[in-house]
């Protein structure tokens, strides 16, 4: 393919010798050049080994893994002079400051002394963080921390940008920041390999989404033809008494076990073909039987639900709730 | 690549100057704290059993050599700290030349180890210790105890590499106190039980000691071969071990 900025082909790794685990068992991936591809999955599926791989970190066993057009293995340097690296962990020097870390990389990418300072200075702006001065990364906050880290993966305008798990371990305010600052590459015509274990973020962030599980990707595409494949719209039922929740599935048209139910929350969940139909038939049904609900909504499918779905752990959540 | 090894070797020395600057007083205690294990062997605990000649001039090239062995840690708590940091990962997932993290280390901590012998120095030479043997064997005595510090470093930096984490730091931070005192840096290997005394003169700190003393005396080079042989042993096996390991990362 040629518009392909990331093509993966039948990547394996294991960790820990001829005993040990496959952590990419034969995973295939293209990511077409100026998209945001989510890679979804929980931990341990190899969203990980895949960004160490892709960013040359790691090497593959094998399988075929290219870069903007190079391969990660033979021209490691060819694929480092294009690609930004957004790691689960900060990859700063925490005694250092802001401005001494974005100078430092910007020398070591070998912009020379004058560009990397300049550089620094306009990543700083454009990060909210020219104020920071002196301050060691160590003293920062988290969303600053990130937002520095992503700073100094932009140092060169990179053509690929990978981001593990961007997020993980922020708070709501600081998960909007690095949002918002995601977003706002993405029209400069980067391509972006997020990983994420939150479904909500590849929902936002995300052009279409590869779902991996156990080192395969076990499915792929928008986030709507993902949440197509549970098999269209629900509708939620809240009751007033959690103990009429059987007698209300009772009433549903479709077989009791497509509809899981959630006490604590007084809470019903029905696949539903006709939206409006079903809406009135349900309100119907319900006061036909003197069941009182306290909410009826419509809406399409989580990618929780498509997550859980697909990856098999339906069950295991059905008997946790 | 190779063209930018100079550089960016250059680049991630400063990196390490830029953390002195950050931590003055870091930098101090680690000039102090040999002059206080100085101070307290040549005063407190009144060593040099069996010695005829000055303590303070058996004490003062020991102490020399027991700092250059200390350094281990140093190297070893800085390589540690960066490979967990994730910094590490960023300076391998960019096209700089791949051993100038470890040259930058290497550069940085000669230079800290250059200054801890100046200030051990002065201070011996306030408490009465003199250089006798010449210019010429000053140099050579200073230049053995950098050599021994180099293996010492490349040691440290394949440790860290191995053991990949802070707790075998504090392993290693315990271990080399034992070591460092098996040698004759601080007592005579005569006033020790027969077999101890073997072992303490076949340390290869002792034999640096050893050297540095007769060239600080300017009483002979006999020692100086083995003191220049055996950096270089323990450098041809580590050296390679440590680019090694820094190259498996990726595995």
């Amino acid at each position: 393919m040629a518009d392909a900025a990331i093509i993966v082909e039948g990547a394996r790794k294991k960790y820990g010798g001829k005993a040990g685990k496959h952590a990419l068992d034969g995973l295939d991936l293209t990511v077409a050049r100026g998209t945001v591809h989510g890679v979804l999955g929980p931990n341990g599926a190899g969203k990980t080994t895949l960004v160490r791989i892709l960013s040359t970190l790691l090497r593959p066993d094998s399988g075929h893994v290219e870069v903007a057009g190079h391969d990660v293995v033979r021209q490691a340097y060819e694929v480092r002079l294009r690609i930004g690296l957004l790691g689960q962990h900060a990859a700063l020097d925490e005694e250092l400051g802001g401005r001494q870390n974005l100078e430092l990389f910007g020398r070591l990418y070998h912009l020379g002394a004058r560009h990397a300072r300049v550089r620094a200075d306009e990543l700083l702006e454009r990060f909210g963080l020219a104020d920071t001065g002196r301050k060691p990364v160590k003293q920062y906050s988290g969303g600053m921390r990130r937002r520095l880290d992503l700073a100094a993966s932009l140092i060169t305008d990179p053509e690929v940008l990978f981001l593990d798990e961007p997020t993980t371990g922020l708070d709501p305010r600081g998960r909007v920041e690095v949002w918002s600052a995601v977003r706002s590459l993405v029209g400069g015509g980067t391509t972006v390999l997020l990983t994420t274990q939150y479904l909500e973020e590849a929902d936002q962030l995300a052009d279409r989404i590869s779902v991996v599980d156990a080192g395969r990707v076990i499915a792929d595409g928008t986030a709507d033809q993902l949440k197509a494949l549970t098999g269209g719209d629900r509708i939620d039922v809240v009751l007033r008494d959690a103990g009429q929740l059987g007698a209300a599935v009772a009433l549903l048209p479709v077989p009791k076990d497509d509809v899981p139910v959630d006490p604590d929350r007084r809470l019903l969940s029905a696949p539903v073909t006709d939206r409006m139909a079903a809406l009135s038939g349900v309100v119907r049904a319900l006061e036909e039987a003197g069941i009182e609900a306290e909410d009826v909504a419509l809406r399409r499918p989580t990618l929780d639900e498509v997550f859980l779905q697909l990856t098999g752990r339906d069950e295991r959540v059905k008997e946790a709730v | 690549m190779t063209a930018y090894a100079l550089t960016d070797s250059w680049t991630m020395t400063r990196r390490e100057l830029a953390h002195w600057a950050r931590q003055p007083v870091q930098v101090v205690v680690n000039l102090i704290f040999p002059v206080m294990l100085l101070l307290m062997f040549g005063y407190l605990i009144g060593g040099g059993r069996g010695l005829t000649g000055s303590y303070i001039d058996y004490l003062v090239p020991g102490m020399l050599a027991l700092t250059m062995a200390f350094g281990l840690e140093g190297t070893m708590i800085a390589v540690t700290q960066d490979l967990n940091k994730g910094v590490i990962d960023r300076f391998r997932s960019m096209p700089m030349a791949n051993g100038a993290v470890l040259v930058g280390r290497s550069v940085a901590d000669m230079l800290q180890s250059a200054l801890a012998l100046f200030a051990l120095m002065g201070i011996g030479y306030a408490l009465g210790w003199r250089a006798e043997g010449g210019p010429g064997a000053f140099l050579g005595a200073v230049g053995l105890l950098l050599l021994f510090r180099f293996a010492m470093l490349w040691i440290g930096i394949h440790l860290a590499l191995v053991a990949g984490k802070p707790e075998m730091v504090q392993a290693v931070q315990i271990l080399v106190w034992p070591i460092g005192f098996l040698s004759n840096a601080i007592a005579l290997p005569e006033s020790m039980p027969g077999w101890l005394g073997t072992v303490v003169e076949w340390n290869p700190m002792s034999q640096t000691a050893t050297a540095v003393r007769e060239l600080f005396g300017g009483t002979g080079t006999d020692g100086v071969g083995a003191a220049i042989v055996w950096p270089l042993v323990l450098l041809a096996v580590f050296f390679p071990l440590a680019v090694r390991r820094f190259g498996r990362l990726s595995r």
